[in-house]
């Protein structure tokens, strides 16, 4: 049986467990019919051109974990942002181990989508926001939503910020020889509310794991959010992230990805520009060996005039490793005085690797500032070997320059100790000691 | 001039298509539709031998297995490939060797078109190898080119005359199945130019073909094979007009570019067919493959004017397969009312220290769409491959749309790529100074379209650039206050 028909399936089994009657189950249902007609995305689609799931699709997948796992604290406390105190949601093998987690309901609500979906106070909410922005074509986003049942939950409400950021991670035990999960997070911030959050999804054995995560994020009037996702998991480990962000007026969203590890990781970025003066930021750092493969797959849709959009994303691929790159504007007829700016170097320092880009623009109004870079290139010869000739030696000097390269994003990095750890994954990846400290 | 900003809109929108006119010149056309036994009546009428009849049928088998492409960003009806004549030669088809012999209504034709053959002849010392309808009806300068050794014949002719250089060479770049439009090409190609320089020979003149739509219903099947031996030049231009017509007419060419170890080819087109009324109705479909293989150290550079078509489908691309072989693209494309296009080109690198330039200028005015469709690979033996991509969009009014696909695939470490583009529009305050200066507004455009577009300009031989600067003002002026 393929996974598709498995799915199928298994969505009946599912809606033995979950309250059909509740108006949350006409979308599931919906959706399951649209991943029904439109199935797995083939090479043949133009987003999927340089991503094939097919050896994916031919792993004997377990849709419903058996177990619900405990992990001691002091066994994945290496994982979480630990120099600082947070709020934690903590997932294992996609149930939430309320061992790990520190939610809260005191004046924001940082809990979980499985009470906001079930629970009628969140009713509200949920009618208003759930599977508002997440695309109802896009085949994965769909699976997604048929099963969507656990993930993180965040509200804050008008003029509120949580003491502390937010961290959202999944561990996966390899309790099943193989397993897929599909997290759901809905993130609300009203009008003047400020929230991070941090999302990292690590596998702990080297069993098969796959993600099929989607996360909706609308940010109210003058709204500002940061979301980081730390993505260094395991080479057996393949993380399908579809993120879709509505932002309304004077909004400030920023996204940074920073992808160290995976087997396959595809990134659906999706920004919707429903409103004026609008600032969204998504920045990433790439760094791959291996053979690994990373696909970003971003997409700005500048509805209404006035709005400013920065894409900023750096790769550096090693070994036998594969890049994509696929960045999308489109600026409607009337949003004019938009400014959209995206930029994309690489850097290849192995031939088998890979790099495939491809940044888009479709323009429809005419006031505006639009422009795209690509890059693909070696370090500055000139400048390592200034380097060398005060002393360094040839490994550190050319990952001074690569740390360099990839700065940039980093700088834009709010959480102090969050960029000190990403700092260090990056030293570690580049697999030298920089002469300072980080 | 006092013009205001909507009496120029208006101006510019009822300005008809100043060549749009239709030469009454009897045609012997082939029935309609197209089967095996059209395209072996093609083939016969035009006396082929068998391997080249055998070669059609082997396209057109290919083709009837293959579907139209929808990838590209343009919408149109698609044209009813049953319902269209895939022969038409005109009937006094004798070959002239002085001008008075030509049919003198032909020879108004292109005085209309401002290419009088003569004065080219005198002038710009231009060898014109004039495709009226699909056979060519004068080739001039023949005898200055075949005492260097060169041929530049019509592709039938080279047929019957030169068949093993048309054997070795037809399809090799672009081969039968290449695209459905190829394949089409392959089976039915009616005419076209062929043209081969010999060992280190550098060609004197400009080679020059004008290619006319003329009879109702015919769609031009143009088969262009340009062969530089090693060590040679060429410099080869191709310019289209056509008649109003408001049903549309296909074009569907191919032409392919072999420059062999250490030749250049420069090859250059200004495309103005039909583009449509103002209203969109009409217009030519031009769905055009060309394609350039270079071997060690040979150049082949393309520039490309395109401002006709109702709809541009257009990628001429280079195959750097030689070490040291360059490759170089530049292009403006303008669109107006309901014209559409996507135009670019695929640069792929396969040999060791291969360069490759890519200028894209596209202007869109109008209710138009211009899109930029480009493709630089990097193979994984191409070292030190060298890219520089640049596309400049330019929008006027806000009913138009500018789009950008470029894909880069780079698999080796030491290839570097760089690509760039930008939108934008032109500044009231480049206007305002200009206007300050005493130059009008439309004036203005045209000075600040053609400082835009200059890179390209450039590049383009004397005689062409002149033509593509008028172009350019026709198409444009007046599109934005």
């Amino acid at each position: 049986m393929d996974l598709k028909d498995k799915l199928i399936a298994s969505f009946m089994a599912f809606e033995n467990n979950v309250d059909i009657d509740h108006p949350v189950h006409d979308v599931r249902s919906e959706a399951m019919k649209n991943f029904e007609t439109k199935g797995f995305p083939s090479k043949k689609e133009e987003a999927w051109k340089y991503t094939s799931l097919n050896k994916l699709q031919k792993i004997d997948f377990s849709i419903f974990p058996k177990e619900e796992n405990a992990l001691e604290y002091k066994d994945v406390k290496k994982y979480f942002l630990h120099e600082i105190d947070t709020y934690k949601i903590v997932f294992i093998d996609g149930i939430y181990s309320s061992f790990l987690s520190e939610t809260t309901h005191d004046g924001v609500d940082i809990c979980l989508m499985s009470s906001a979906l079930t629970k009628p106070m969140y009713k509200q909410v949920i009618d208003v926001y759930f599977n508002k922005v997440a695309s109802k074509e896009e085949s994965l986003t769909t699976l997604n939503t048929a099963f969507s049942r656990e993930g993180a939950y965040i509200y804050i409400p008008k003029n509120k910020m949580p003491k502390k950021p937010v961290e959202i991670i999944h561990f996966s035990t390899g309790n099943e020889a193989s397993l897929l999960v599909q997290p759901r997070n809905l993130i609300i911030a009203e009008e003047n509310a400020e929230l991070q959050v941090i999302e990292r999804h690590q596998s702990l054995t080297s069993n098969e794991v796959l993600t099929n995560s989607v996360t909706e994020i609308f940010a109210a009037k003058n709204a500002i959010v940061d979301y980081y996702k730390v993505q260094n998991d395991v080479s057996t480990a393949s993380l399908i992230d579809n993120t879709y962000i509505d932002q309304k007026d004077t909004s400030v969203v920023k996204v940074h990805t920073f992808s160290f590890g995976g087997k396959l990781t595809r990134n659906n970025l999706n920004f919707y520009q429903n409103g004026q003066h609008i600032d969204s930021t998504m920045k990433g750092v790439t760094i791959l060996g291996e053979k690994q493969h990373v696909d970003h797959h971003t997409l700005v849709h500048h509805i209404e005039p006035n709005c400013e959009s920065h894409q900023d994303y750096k790769g550096i691929y090693g070994e036998n490793s594969t890049g994509v790159f696929n960045g999308k504007i489109i600026v409607d007829k009337i949003a004019q005085k938009t400014n959209a700016f995206q930029q994309n170097n690489n850097i290849l320092i192995s031939d088998k690797a890979t790099i495939n880009t491809k940044p888009q623009l479709e323009i429809f109004a005419d006031d505006v500032k639009c422009s795209h870079g690509c890059t693909i290139g070696q370090l500055d010869e000139d400048a390592l070997f200034y380097l060398q000739s005060r002393g360094i030696p040839k490994k550190e000097a050319r990952a001074l320059l690569m740390y360099a390269f990839a700065n940039n994003v980093l700088e834009s990095v709010r959480i102090p100790e969050l960029k000190t750890r990403i700092n260090k994954l990056i030293a570690t990846k580049l697999g030298v000691r920089l002469g300072f400290d980080l | 001039m006092a013009y205001t900003e909507e009496e120029l809109k208006k101006e510019l929108e009822t300005k008809e298509y100043e060549y749009g006119f239709y030469t009454d010149i009897e045609s012997d056309t082939l029935p309609v539709g197209l089967n095996e036994d059209i395209v072996i009546a093609i083939s016969k009428k035009k006396n082929e031998p068998e391997w080249m009849t055998e070669w059609r049928l082997e396209s057109f088998r290919y083709w009837k297995e293959m579907e139209e492409p929808e990838w590209a960003n343009v919408t149109y009806t698609k044209p009813d490939f049953q319902a269209i004549s895939y022969y038409s030669a005109p009937n006094s088809k004798p070959k002239y060797e002085s001008l008075d012999e030509v049919d003198p209504e032909l020879l108004d034709t292109f005085k209309k078109l401002g290419i009088s053959i003569d004065e080219q002849k005198k002038l710009a010392g231009v060898a014109v190898d004039i495709v009226m309808d699909s056979v060519s009806v004068a080739t001039t300068f023949k005898k200055t080119l075949a005492e260097k050794g060169i041929i530049f014949c019509s592709i039938s002719e080279a047929i019957q005359e030169h068949p093993e250089l048309v054997k070795k060479y037809i399809g090799s770049v672009v081969p039968q199945k290449d695209n459905f439009y190829a394949a089409l090409n392959s089976a039915v190609f009616s005419d076209g130019s062929f043209c081969y320089i010999p060992k280190g020979v550098r060609c004197p003149m400009e080679l020059s073909t004008y290619f006319r739509i003329n009879q109702a219903g015919t769609g031009q099947f143009e088969r262009t094979l340009v062969i530089a031996d090693e060590g040679s030049y060429v410099s080869y231009l191709e310019g289209c007009t056509a008649p109003s017509r408001d049903e549309n007419q296909l074009h569907a060419a191919v032409v392919e570019l072999i420059a062999l170890d250490d030749a250049e080819i420069k090859y250059s087109t200004v495309q103005n067919w039909f583009p449509g009324g103002k209203d969109g109705v009409g217009g030519v479909f031009n769905f055009v493959t060309k394609r350039g293989l270079c071997e060690k150290n040979a150049k082949i550079s393309w520039t490309q004017v395109e401002t006709g078509s109702a709809v541009t489908w257009k990628y001429p691309s280079c195959v750097l397969k030689g070490d040291n072989s360059i490759g170089e693209f530049y292009s403006i494309a303008v669109t107006n009312n309901y014209q559409q296009a996507d135009t670019g080109t695929k640069m792929v690198h396969l040999g060791k220290n291969t360069r490759s330039t890519i200028i894209s200028k596209g202007i869109s005015a109008g209710k138009s769409q211009n899109s930029y469709r480009g493709l630089v690979q990097v193979n994984s033996r191409a070292e030190n491959a060298r890219n520089f991509s640049q596309c400049d969009s330019l929008l006027m009014g806000n009913e138009c749309g500018a789009h950008t696909f470029p894909y880069i695939e780079a698999k080796n470490k030491s290839a570097q790529i760089e690509h760039e583009a930008t939108t934008s529009k032109i500044g009231e305050d480049q206007i305002f100074y200009c206007n300050q200066r005493g130059i009008d507004t439309e004036k203005a455009i045209a000075l600040i379209v053609n400082g835009f577009s200059k890179e390209v300009l450039n590049k383009l031989p004397m005689e062409f650039a002149v033509e593509a600067q008028k172009l350019l003002e026709i198409s444009l002026e007046g599109s934005v206050g």
